[in-house]
């Protein structure tokens, strides 16, 4: 697939191809400017005891409301006359202090509630989250009220009232998380390894979990510094004379008309540093949030670009293939590294013709299939040179309006999970109809007879109440055969086949197969099918193409090259695999890895794992040559030439 | 029981299940009624011999999966009881948590997802030894050199994060991960099933010459008939949470007795073979929920007769030509 081809690239490329955490933030503009004002005003606010400031507490009611710029008090005096500047930093310096150390708090209690939660399960989590439930229920700011009427007001106590508040929203996000890790594999590995619970609650679970702290933590310190200043606003955080900027806004608010600049001082302090911090929070989510992460940030265009050299485009190579790819090159750009995924691949596909590609992960086989449509994500994909036609129409060359009527009209494809390719909140009926209508000019009528005849066609008993039926009430062979009635819903000339058996049992594999056999031959389509397994590929292909690095090593008819395999690397891999009524053998195992597609070295890829290899082997560009009737070899010393042997 | 039970339970057994029992849901709700409940694994019944690699085969959704975890103690069984050289996992467990983990060990089925993506693999491969073993540091670290020699990885491997490894190595891993503490009994799940062929191969050598070099014994989980028959002495073939074939790999993937196993391996593609078996789409697996009264496999089964359909076979119904060999059938492909 192409995320397994790209993640395996990139793990040998090291750190340098992927931009940092920091400098990805840097990228972030908005997160930017709200890191700056963040860390100008903090700096301001934590020198506050240095700055040449008037004490913020001293009243002189001669100088009261001040207009900003008078002189001597910048920001004006407010109604006793104090220094409205040296209170804006001090009370600053309040909310901020009570803000974080809040979030804080209500950081370490929330999580650890949240990772018992989840951990646990069972009576644990039923009690922990209802009394979490219970906290929720009431409106926060009635609770705090609470809180305050009950310990008194002031600072420390509205703090505390914040944090428990808060709590919930801690306990809620981090208990989700946890119930999702504590299945995975590496968990029971640790209880396998002789850990005990809170090991590995605080040991394993918890470094997988703090991001997700962090993350909530960003994007909740601004809300709690809102809700400081509301409670202070009310009068029941900081007590004067204190400073904050809660109180502040509360004193002005009583001279509104009178002295706006009072109340709009510290108001705008407020939405100052909750955006700063707002922004800066969602800069940090994107960037560790590993959904976000991966790229649907990016978005990626409905179409691969193409970005080849408009005088080099080859012709096609005959005139009998309905499809007909030359050169195909494909790579991907990820931070400065080109991983060339697919480096020139022909193929050539007949009516009714099965094509088979094999080769093993992050050998290029998923890409090629997905070039020849344009669906390879752009960015970080591209096709650099080639070309692909389609009954001789050049696909790279044509409107984005055509490639979406061809698209599951002449080219359908079909995945290898059916559960992730069918919409889950629709009917297979719905999902089949549309296809139909999507490229047919059909009544309602005569398209739901259409798609009782498609189902019945992929051989699926009671078609017609199956339609009504949700993908996830369906089993997995069931769900690849209305996948393959959809493909098949607008005659397609080529079926690209994508490991469709993959995912299934082998007695239901072997249904699929036969269908799929059975569907070519009655359909006259031709078939692009790509797996990893020679078994798959001795049932259904006519001819085979082996990939090794982003390219064919070797092509030929099935039969020739499972009985007769020339490439030395298609030998190998041949006899890795076990078969059935053998079980004496030995496998013969390769030894070593693919090279890594940025750094291709000179000559045959294989050449370091080949025990056939030469000198002659590590140099120059090995061709693709004739070796008998429809057969090709990318090798300058292929083995089993003699037909005697 | 017949002459095939009682060899088996001789003296060199290390493992034996006894009607063991594994029920998912089924619990009281709130408002009367019972959850509807599912039986992963029925009255399963297992021999596992010292020295011996037993496999078990079956689809997705056979309840062999469930059998390892109960294996390892990762999960207990509803009823039934599961000994280990003489002792009951359960009393086992009472006694000391670790106990168990110091005997059986487990492999999972993706390599890269049973290592912690935020550990080392220093981190990882020291948590057993620190957990399960007396052995201080220096006694450690030599250990740590051992089983990475023994698993072909380099010793500079121990820094790294696992992202940093490819699925093959990983499983090595794994492998070295589930050895450290010097198990007897290791529950290989699906081992090599998320792994490319070339380095599926890799992995099955090494686990044969780890075998021979530490006198290991394996319980080998797979889908792959072919892998099985490669790696094992004894296969068990498991559909719809009971054993439906039981015996020596050898007289057992020569001559199946059980219809389903026929059609396990008709079904299975191998280079070089054209004509699958393929059955009607409407053969399909029995509702778990609402589990017909017989047989199983009676409905996908062209040999089913009314004893079928509303008996449930034992499941040495069926005894091989072969001792030790039995199918749970009525009417077996091949009579004693």
């Amino acid at each position: 697939m192409t995320n397994a081809a790209i993640s395996g690239k990139g793990r040998q490329a090291g750190k340098s191809a992927r931009p940092g955490t920091l400098s990805l933030l840097l990228n972030n503009t908005l997160a930017t400017a709200g890191l700056i004002i963040l860390i100008a005003v903090c700096l301001l606010a934590l020198a506050a005891p240095v700055l040449p400031l008037l004490n913020p507490d001293v009243t002189a009611p001669a100088n009261r409301l001040l207009p900003i710029f008078s002189a001597g008090h910048l920001l004006g005096t407010d109604h006793l006359g104090r220094d409205l500047l040296s209170r804006l930093i001090w009370g600053t310096r309040v909310s901020l202090a009570v803000g974080v150390s809040a979030t804080i708090i209500a950081a370490v209690f929330g999580s650890v509630l949240g990772l018992v939660a989840g951990y646990a399960g069972g009576r644990t989590d039923t009690v922990i989250m209802r009394g979490i439930d219970m906290v929720m229920a009431f409106p926060y700011i009635l609770l705090a009220l609470a809180i305050v009427a009950v310990l008194g007001p002031g600072l420390l106590n509205a703090l505390y009232a914040i944090a428990l508040v808060n709590i919930p929203f801690f306990a809620r996000n981090i208990r989700g998380i946890t119930l999702g890790l504590s299945r995975r594999e590496f968990v029971d590995a640790a209880r396998l390894s002789g850990k005990s619970p809170a090991q590995i609650l605080f040991v394993e679970i918890l470094p997988n979990v703090l991001p997700v702290i962090v993350i909530t933590m960003s994007t909740t310190v601004g809300w709690m510094i809102l809700e400081t200043a509301g409670l202070s606003f009310l009068g029941l955080g900081a007590q004067p004379p204190q400073a904050d900027l809660g109180s502040m806004l509360g004193e002005g608010r009583k001279i509104l008309f009178t002295a706006p600049h009072v109340s709009i001082v510290p108001g705008v302090m407020i939405f100052v540093l909750v955006m700063a911090i707002n922004l800066l929070g969602d800069g940090v989510r994107d960037i560790l949030d590993p959904r976000l992460r991966a790229g649907s940030l990016t978005r990626p265009v409905a179409r691969t670009a193409v970005l080849r050299n408009p005088a080099d485009v080859p012709a096609p190579s005959g005139d009998e293939n309905i499809l007909d790819v030359r050169r195909l090159r494909t790579e991907f750009q990820i931070g400065g590294t080109v991983y060339h995924a697919v480096g020139g691949v022909d193929l050539a596909l007949r009516q009714g013709e099965c094509l088979g590609i094999v080769g093993e992960s992050g050998s290029g086989k998923s890409v090629t299939a997905m070039s020849i449509m344009g669906l390879v994500p752009t960015p970080p994909g591209r096709i650099a040179g080639g070309a692909a036609y389609l009954e001789g129409e050049d696909l790279f060359a044509a409107s984005d309006r055509r490639i979406r009527d061809l698209r599951g009209g002449s080219v359908a494809y079909v995945f290898q999970d059916p559960l992730s390719t069918l919409h889950p909140l629709f009917t297979v009926g719905n999902q089949l109809e549309e296809a139909i209508r999507t490229h047919q000019p059909l009544s309602r009528a005569q398209t739901r007879q259409k798609a009782i005849e498609l189902l019945s066609l992929v051989r699926i008993p009671n078609p017609k109440e199956r339609l009504t039926a949700y993908p996830h009430e369906l089993s997995g062979g069931m769900r690849q055969r209305i996948c393959i009635a959809m493909a098949l819903a607008n005659d397609a000339r080529v079926l690209i086949a994508d490991e469709p058996t993959t995912a299934l049992d082998v007695t239901v594999q072997s249904q699929i197969l036969t269908l799929m056999n059975g569907l070519r031959r009655e359909r006259n389509a031709a078939i692009l099918f790509i797996t990893h397994d020679f078994g798959v590929v001795s049932a259904i292909c006519d001819r085979i193409a082996v990939m090794y690095a982003g390219r064919i090593v070797e092509t030929g008819k099935t039969d020739d090259i499972l009985a007769n395999p020339q490439h030395p690397y298609t030998a190998k891999l041949i006899e890795c695999v076990p078969v059935l009524g053998e079980p004496e053998r030995r496998l013969d195992a390769i030894e070593g890895r693919p090279p890594v597609v940025n750094d291709l070295p000179d000559g045959c890829a294989f050449a370091d794992r080949c025990p056939h290899a030469q000198s002659l082997c590590r140099t120059g560009d090995i061709e693709l040559v004739a070796a008998g009737a429809n057969r090709s070899v990318r090798c300058l010393f292929p083995v089993n030439t003699d037909p005697s042997t | 029981m017949n002459d095939g039970r009682k060899k088996t339970s001789g003296e060199d057994t290390l493992l034996t299940i006894s009607g063991v029992e594994r029920i998912f849901g089924g619990e009281r709700r709130l408002f009367g009624g019972r959850a509807p409940a599912v039986h992963a694994v029925q009255s399963l019944s297992l021999n596992v011999r010292k020295g011996e690699t037993l496999g078990v085969v079956g689809e997705s959704g056979c309840g062999k999966s469930t059998l390892a975890r109960l294996v390892v103690g990762l999960d207990d069984p509803t009823s039934g009881k599961i000994v280990f050289d003489g002792e009951n996992l359960a009393d086992l467990a009472r006694k000391d948590g670790n106990a168990l983990a110091r005997k059986v060990q487990y492999v999972f089925q993706d390599p890269v997802a049973s290592l912690n993506p935020r550990k080392t693999i220093r981190t990882i491969l020291e948590a057993p030894l620190k957990h399960l073993t007396d052995l201080d540091k220096d006694g450690r670290e030599k250990r740590l050199t051992e089983l990475l020699q023994a698993v072909n990885l380099a010793p500079e491997f121990l820094e790294r994060y696992p992202h940093e490894f490819s699925g093959g190595q990983a499983q090595r891993i794994g492998i070295a991960r589930a050895l450290a503490a010097g198990p007897e009994l290791i529950v290989l799940d699906e081992p090599v099933s998320a792994l490319d062929v070339s380095v599926q191969a890799q992995v099955l050598n090494l686990l044969d010459d780890l075998k021979k070099t530490f006198g290991l014994t394996y319980i080998f989980i797979s889908h792959d008939l072919s892998v099985v028959e490669s790696v094992c002495d004894r296969v068990a073939v498991m559909y719809f949470g009971r054993i439906a074939e039981l015996g020596p790999a050898q007289s057992l993937f020569e001559a199946p007795m059980h219809p389903y196993t026929d059609l396990l391996m008709r079904s299975a593609p191998a280079p070089g073979r054209h004509e699958l078996m393929a059955e009607d789409a409407s053969a399909e697996l029995p509702d778990p929920y609402n589990p017909p009264a017989g047989c199983a496999f009676a409905a996908r089964c062209n040999r089913k007769t009314r004893t079928c359909l509303d008996n449930l076979p034992a499941s040495d119904q069926a005894p091989g030509p072969d001792s030790g060999h039995i199918a749970a059938c009525y009417h077996p492909l091949i009579e004693a």
